[in-house]
């Protein structure tokens, strides 16, 4: 009972999340060009008050790289968990509601994209569309679908089971009237939250193609480009150039995780008990 | 003779989140008295949703976390603080709870019933238990899917009986099995009470509560609003007008439904629970109704049946 | 018995259609590709050198003339032969290639699959158990964080603090440079393997212990549990009696289910390592457009994945008295 709950502590969380990772997707909109700005007085400088995360052997602030590549994943993982989960939402429910051989072909399919290791995939599907921003875009997009798809299928094949849908059909209640009235509020929470969940992977899996180089082109400052050309340096002591680009990317998709989290909680029909 | 338990004004609440972001205290349970003397079946009665449940868990000290206790629970004299709840549950004070889906699906019957002792004592006790309810001692290796509803009910009682319980608390035996094995299940009881113990009989039966049942406690909306001896309900002496509807809504009765339902947790207004429901409701019966003694019961009505007005 | 076989059966003909399916939507997506593997491998500059006669000769090499179809069956009719074709890069077998390179990463994916399974389990049996309290919230804290981590950025910072500033570990290869094979000891290989393990390992434990964490919680508020309670059991003997037989049929599952992403996590994690397991073979197969090499990488590791799967289904059978049982009386 008291003032200061964990419902309320969700929303502040949740909110705050949503605030600070729009400030960064526009900070590093705003920021691109400095971040291919080339000085070669000060290069290779370690972090101090001026550059908070150093210069590169070109002399470009790792600041402003990082932020441009930090808005550069987050605009790749809304635009990749969003497609993903619009055919996620969409197979699912055909499979649920088609049953009979299209949920047959569908949950083969899914078992199939399970089956092949996440990285793989997005590798070939990324060769098959010409490496780059469109390849990676796909890659992570068509790979991401498949555990949101079940969950969808699975809520869904339990609700029209469920004795209140059967009643309402029996009493002759228009189907769209049952999909608006008894399914979409069930569906709504489960699939917004796999939404917001789908963004750490998306992102995550953008980034590490990009590193293995089946990603970005190296003329992009994102993230995986940046961790991938900090290599050659590692060994001469330049830490600076993979820890703190790294270290904003962990606390970016934290913020994305933990924004799934809470949703979850909010939605959640048994987080009533405190 | 001193009372087994004694339980005085009982209170249970839990919070809630109520719409959006505020968070509530729903009572589930009010002021509720009981007394158990050894040798005595008292029958808790009430509808589904009245808290009965809890008031076995509060006894038991095993409530969930985000509920919260008030009131005086005497054990054999002493304050059953939750420490001796702990120290006195399973052996002192045992549960027989509904049904199948209280047995561990994955571990065999006589384990269970031992609860990890492997002394030759234990299996001895678990061994004689089974056989008192007609059970072999196959039943012992069997799991719990490969159990009938009425040998799970029984295998339920046997846990309860290889110890040597000074209190049994049933919570809802019967559900499920038809009218004889119910009965059986209930003689069971009875022969537990005529050992010493004392039982008490958590369940929405009425009917069936009165065949075993020394005394009788009605429930209604999270309070007791009557309490008598079972011979008076068996001899149509009753009480409250809620006794009443439940007694003429039984076959036999004239089968006659109450109106309305009962409310829920947090929809109970500050007077009698069941007013908006009484043919006999009046506008006092909106303030606070103190629960009384009349005629060897206890009522919770300000115009009971029985009492010259 | 003949229930079971039965089952068996059936979940061997679903693998062998599922590996087809891989088989061919690798393929397919590979031979999509707009990447000249020419180009990729030969290079510009050098193209521009060579006569017609030897471009025609390099384009037979990499198959590029040669239509997908006939391409494809003619790679099926080799590979149910037991002939994976030859790797365009390495100059070898596919089925050599990924032989040492498998060889490799096992030892690899072997200790951080059990290291994360047990740590994992072990974890989240204890977060669930105590669902709520401190214990639990520090390893779901552990958990976020370890989850919202890329394993090459992990395998990175590892490499940075324990090779390059403490100087304890090598900087890569899984043996040293220039020794001959048979002169590679035991121990060599485990100080080699020693960094990407503890990466995998250290990532892996994230995904089993959320998943334990709440089939345990679930168990912690079950009927039985509460019966548990209700009969005198104490808190440890309920987690240890209960808990740990209730939680070991999801856990099956769980720990199968991992290997695949163990899988993924070893490609980037020998990347970083330069490891010369079948993670980095495959990387470089991507890059260089050795087909053979990088349809007979994934159809491989989609056959240990749905081996393990397999595996775990069995399992299942034998620890769940209902199916055992069951099975038994029919």
């Amino acid at each position: 009972m008291k003032a200061w709950n964990g419902r309320k502590n969700a929303l502040f969380l949740l909110a705050a999340a949503a605030l600070v990772l729009c400030a960064v997707a526009v900070a590093g909109g705003l920021l691109g060009e400095q971040a291919m700005v080339t000085d070669f007085t000060r290069k290779n400088l370690a972090p101090c008050g001026q550059f908070l995360f150093g210069t590169d052997w070109m002399g470009r602030d790792m600041l402003s790289r990082t932020l441009t590549g930090l808005s550069l994943s987050i605009r790749i993982g809304l635009l990749t968990a969003a497609v993903s989960a619009i055919i996620a939402l969409a197979l699912g429910v055909a499979s649920a509601v088609c049953g009979g051989w299209v949920d047959g072909v569908i949950s083969w399919c899914i078992d199939l994209v399970m089956g092949i290791p996440h990285i793989l995939l997005v590798m070939l599907i990324s060769l098959a569309f010409g490496k780059d921003f469109v390849g990676v875009v796909a890659g992570v997009a068509l790979s991401h679908w498949p555990s949101l798809a079940r969950v969808i299928r699975g809520e869904v094949l339990q609700l029209r089971g469920a004795v209140y849908v059967r009643t309402a059909e029996k009493l002759g209640v228009p189907r769209l009237a049952i999909v608006r009235r008894h399914l979409l509020p069930h569906l709504l929470p489960q699939f917004l939250t796999g939404l917001v969940l789908q963004f750490p992977h998306a992102i995550l899996h953008e980034a590490s193609v990009t590193f293995l180089g089946f990603g970005l082109s190296p003329e992009q400052p994102a993230i995986g480009v940046i961790l991938s050309e900090s290599m050659s340096y590692l060994t001469t002591g330049k830490w600076w150039l993979a820890v703190f680009p790294g270290l904003s990317l962990v606390l970016i998709v934290m913020l994305f995780a933990a924004m799934g989290e809470q949703l979850r909680r909010l939605l959640d029909p048994a987080s009533v008990h405190a | 003779m001193e009372p087994i338990l004694q339980v005085k004004d009982l209170s249970i609440s839990f919070t809630q989140y109520g719409r959006g972001t505020r968070q509530v205290l729903l009572p589930v349970i009010q002021d509720l008295s009981l007394t158990i003397r050894p040798g005595q079946v008292v029958a808790v009665v009430g509808s589904s949703g009245s808290g009965k449940s809890l008031l076995a868990h509060g006894i038991l000290g095993i409530l969930p976390y985000n509920s919260h206790m008030a009131g005086e629970i005497t054990f054999l004299g002493q304050p059953l603080t939750p420490k001796r709840a702990e120290a006195v549950r399973g052996t002192e004070i045992v549960l027989v709870p509904q049904g199948v889906t209280y047995l561990d699906p994955l571990m065999k019957v006589g384990p269970q019933i031992r609860k990890g002792r492997r002394d030759q004592k234990a299996r001895q006790a678990s061994r004689t238990a089974l056989k008192r309810y007609g059970l072999g001692e196959e039943v012992e290796s069997l799991y719990p899917f490969e159990l009938s509803g009425g040998m799970a009910r029984r295998v339920l009682i046997a846990t309860a009986a290889a110890e040597t319980p000074k209190l049994v608390i049933a919570d809802e035996p019967t559900p499920g099995l038809d009218a004889r094995s119910a009965q059986r299940v209930l003689g069971h009881f009875r022969e537990l009470a005529d050992g010493g113990a004392g039982v008490l009989l958590i369940t929405h039966d009425l009917e069936l509560a009165l065949t075993i049942a020394d005394r009788v406690a009605v429930f209604y909306a999270g309070e007791t609003v009557e309490e008598a001896d079972a011979a008076d309900f068996t001899a149509g002496k009753l009480r409250h007008p809620y006794t009443r509807a439940l007694w003429n809504a039984l076959p036999q009765n004239g089968f006659v439904p109450i109106p309305g339902a009962q409310p829920g947790p947090g929809e109970v207004g500050k007077g009698c629970p069941f007013a908006p429901r009484c043919p006999k409701q009046r506008p006092e019966c909106l303030s606070p109704v103190s629960y009384r003694e009349l005629e060897g019961g206890l009522v919770r009505c300000l115009y009971p049946e029985g009492e010259m007005v | 018995m003949k229930h079971r076989l039965l089952f068996t059966g059936k979940k061997l003909i679903r693998m062998v259609l599922l590996l087809l399916g891989v088989s061919l939507a690798a393929f397919l997506l590979m031979s999509a590709s707009p990447l000249d593997p020419l180009q990729t491998n030969v290079g510009q500059a050098a193209l521009g050198t060579m006569s017609q006669e030897q471009i025609a000769k390099l384009e037979d090499y990499w198959g590029v003339n040669t239509p997908p179809a006939e391409r494809y069956l003619g790679w099926l009719g080799d590979f149910v032969r037991g002939d994976m074709g030859t790797s365009l890069l390495y100059r070898q077998p596919v089925s050599t290639v990924i032989g040492q390179r498998l060889q490799n990463s096992l030892w690899l994916m072997a200790f951080a699959w059990v290291i994360s399974g047990v740590l994992g389990l072990t974890l989240g049996v204890i977060a669930g158990a105590n669902r709520g309290r401190l214990a639990d919230k520090l390893i779901r804290g552990y958990c976020l964080l370890i989850s919202s981590t890329p394993a090459f950025w992990l395998a990175l910072l590892l490499l940075v603090i324990f090779s390059v500033w403490l100087g304890l570990f090598p900087i890569g290869l899984s043996v040293p440079i220039g020794a001959d094979a048979s002169s590679v000891t035991l121990a060599d290989r485990l100080y080699h393997a020693f960094l990407p393990a503890l990466t995998l390992s250290i990532t892996g434990v994230a995904n089993i212990t959320m998943h334990t964490r709440e089939k345990m919680a679930d168990i912690m508020e079950s009927d039985y549990v509460l019966f548990a309670r209700a009969g005198g059991e104490s808190a440890p003997s309920i987690v240890l009696r209960h808990g740990l037989r209730n939680v070991a049929l999801p856990a099956i599952t769980l720990q199968f289910a991992s290997i695949i992403e163990i899988f993924g996590g070893s490609v980037l994690v020998e990347q970083v390592f330069s490891y010369p397991g079948l993670g980095q073979a495959a990387v470089s197969a991507g890059l260089g457009s050795d087909l053979p090499l990088l349809l007979g990488i994934t159809v491989v590791s989609a056959a240990i994945v749905f081996g393990g799967n397999l595996i775990a289904d069995l399992l299942y059978g034998v620890v769940d008295p209902k199916i055992r049982r069951g099975a038994a009386k029919r």
